[in-house]
């Protein structure tokens, strides 16, 4: 079957790589506070994994990243849905929000740390702000998105306004919501952990910083793989709802791909 | 002469539209009655403003001057007693068929338990039996038009509109769903306004065939269709039907259209 050869042949491309990196760092006596050997990363991994320090930094990072997540997109998506159903609103946020969206949100960082202390808050509201965009952006778009022969169809039946949303701008909307949470979600994460950097008591950015101040760089390697499947699992998590709420779409890969054009971190 | 069994009453009607480089001129002096369960097509090239009138009927357009009655009551916007069907099948993609075809009576609440049976005998009504819990996007075209039609009578309506319903259906398609409607409506006796720009299929379906033209769209001669129904298909080859679609037709070569 050329499925099997193929995963076979991933795995073996893996191994492969692993082990040029293993020799190379050996051959060339790359010291460990540069590159360390993947032996050694599954060590340090090994380490933190067996004493409970990883798992209980990354209970705190993923509860600030989960916070952050449904704070911004909760926001997002109410005023979202208040650009989308009046001109007015929009007449008056647009200004805001065309100068909040080009201004790089991880630079606010800092001072939101300033604002809210070294504790959990600062990590949500720093994930907020910067999963926000992606899921305005695209809640707006995806109210709009409605076709209008559907409207003028609910039009026909004297539906009134919130029946229209309800019924139809909503679930045409929900391709596109789907895309800026996913987004949103991978934006989160970014949030809260540049707030860790920033300053934290807790957390996995918090800990990739202190094993750098100690030149623990097989640490951060494992720090950073653990940050990778943490990232890819709430990715999966949102895949698995989009296919169960999006069953009816056919267009799914184009609205994702769409999505991540603005809004950026 | 608004007689008190016509359901459309249509006088002087006239729609322009405002765009950025002036007023189009869409509809004008438009003048017809629809009395109560006749179907009347009307006939006419694109472009001639057969989907504006439509939407003025369907309250969906305000128009500019003139009279648009319903039942002798003014139309000034959407009613809950018309049912419309559009070119395309405009179906949800998230609901079942059944729930496609129950969408009015969602909207006017008109009781789901009450209305499901009617819907199930509907669907069956247009073959459609065993297929009301798939999806719109595992029907044909065809299966999809006869849903939208479904859902246009679902509410009862004192009216049914329909604009180019079969025109992006391919021929033989269109055939059968010639014969499909005109066994529904012989069924139920709607009321129907049916827009065309195929003049056999005009011709085939109505009782009477309203001609318009464009430019601005006018209805310059009605044609009644007294051939008794249920009418077959081998009727197009018929010399009574050929005779009445070269009449219709004349209105538009003469003026160099094609229709
Ligand atoms: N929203 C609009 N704004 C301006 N002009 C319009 C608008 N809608 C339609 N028109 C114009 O009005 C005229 C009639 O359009 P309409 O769509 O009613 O024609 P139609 O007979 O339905 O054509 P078709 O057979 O192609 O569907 C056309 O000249 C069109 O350009
Ligand atoms: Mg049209």
């Amino acid at each position: 079957m050329n499925g099997v050869r193929n995963a076979s042949l991933r795995v073996l491309l893996l191994i492969a790589s692993l082990a040029v990196w293993e020799g190379a760092v050996r051959a060339l006596r790359v010291p460990a506070f540069i590159l360390p050997p993947p032996s050694q990363v599954g060590a340090a991994l090994y380490r933190g994994s067996v004493s409970g320090i990883y798992l209980q930094h990354l209970w705190i990072t993923l509860a600030e990243t989960l916070l952050g997540f449904l704070l911004g997109s909760v926001v997002a998506f109410v005023v979202g849905t208040a650009i989308a159903a009046s001109p007015r609103t929009e007449y008056f946020l647009y200004p805001y929000i065309v100068m909040f969206q080009s201004m790089p949100k991880v630079a606010l960082a800092p001072l939101v740390v300033v604002w809210f202390g070294l504790g959990l808050t600062s990590k949500v509201v720093s994930a907020a702000l910067i999963s926000f965009f992606p899921l305005l952006v695209n809640t707006i778009a995806g109210l709009r998105s409605a076709d209008e022969d559907r409207v003028d169809l609910m039009r026909s039946l004297a539906a009134s306004e919130l029946q229209i949303f309800r019924m139809l701008r909503l679930p045409s909307a929900l391709p596109f919501i789907m895309a800026g949470l996913e987004v949103a979600m991978v934006f989160s994460l970014v949030g809260a952990i540049v707030a860790e950097f920033v300053g934290a008591e807790a957390g996995l950015g918090m800990l990739i910083q202190s094993r750098n101040f100690s030149m623990d760089v097989a640490g951060e390697f494992a720090i950073l793989f653990i940050l990778a499947v943490l990232g890819l699992l709430l990715n999966a998590a949102l895949v698995s709802v989009r296919r169960r709420v999006l069953f009816w779409d056919p267009s799914q890969k184009a609205a994702l791909n769409s999505a991540s054009l603005r809004g950026g971190p | 002469m608004a007689r008190s069994a016509d359901v459309i009453h249509v006088k002087g009607l006239r729609k322009e539209y405002g765009t950025a480089r002036g007023t189009v001129l869409a509809l004008d002096g438009i003048d017809f009655t629809v009395g109560e369960g006749e179907f009347v097509a009307i006939v006419g090239p694109s472009g001639c403003g057969k989907s504006t009138l439509l939407k003025i009927l369907a309250g969906l357009l305000p128009a500019t001057r003139g009279e648009v009655n319903l039942r002798s009551v003014p139309i000034t916007g959407p009613r809950r007693d018309i049912g419309v069907v559009f070119q395309s099948p405009v179906l949800f993609p998230w609901r079942t068929v059944l729930d496609n075809v129950l969408l009015p009576v969602d909207v006017q609440r008109l009781g789901r338990e009450d209305n499901r049976s009617r819907a199930l005998g509907l669907l069956a009504l247009v073959g459609l039996s065993g297929f009301e819990h798939r999806y719109p996007w595992e029907l044909s075209g065809g299966m999809q038009q006869r849903v939208a039609i479904t859902r246009g009578l679902i509410h009862n309506p004192a009216m049914l509109l329909m604009d180019e319903p079969f025109g992006a259906l391919d021929a033989m398609t269109r055939e059968s769903l010639n014969l499909e409607l005109q066994r529904i409506w012989l069924e139920c006796r709607e009321t129907v306004v049916f827009i065309t720009h195929s003049i056999a299929e005009a011709v085939f379906l109505a009782d009477r065939v309203l001609i318009m033209t464009p430019r601005p769209g006018q209805i310059v001669e009605e044609v009644a269709v007294a051939i008794p129904r249920p009418r077959s298909l081998d009727l197009l080859a018929a010399p009574e039907f050929g005779g009445i679609v070269r009449r219709i037709r004349a209105h538009f070569s003469s003026k160099g259209i094609e229709a």
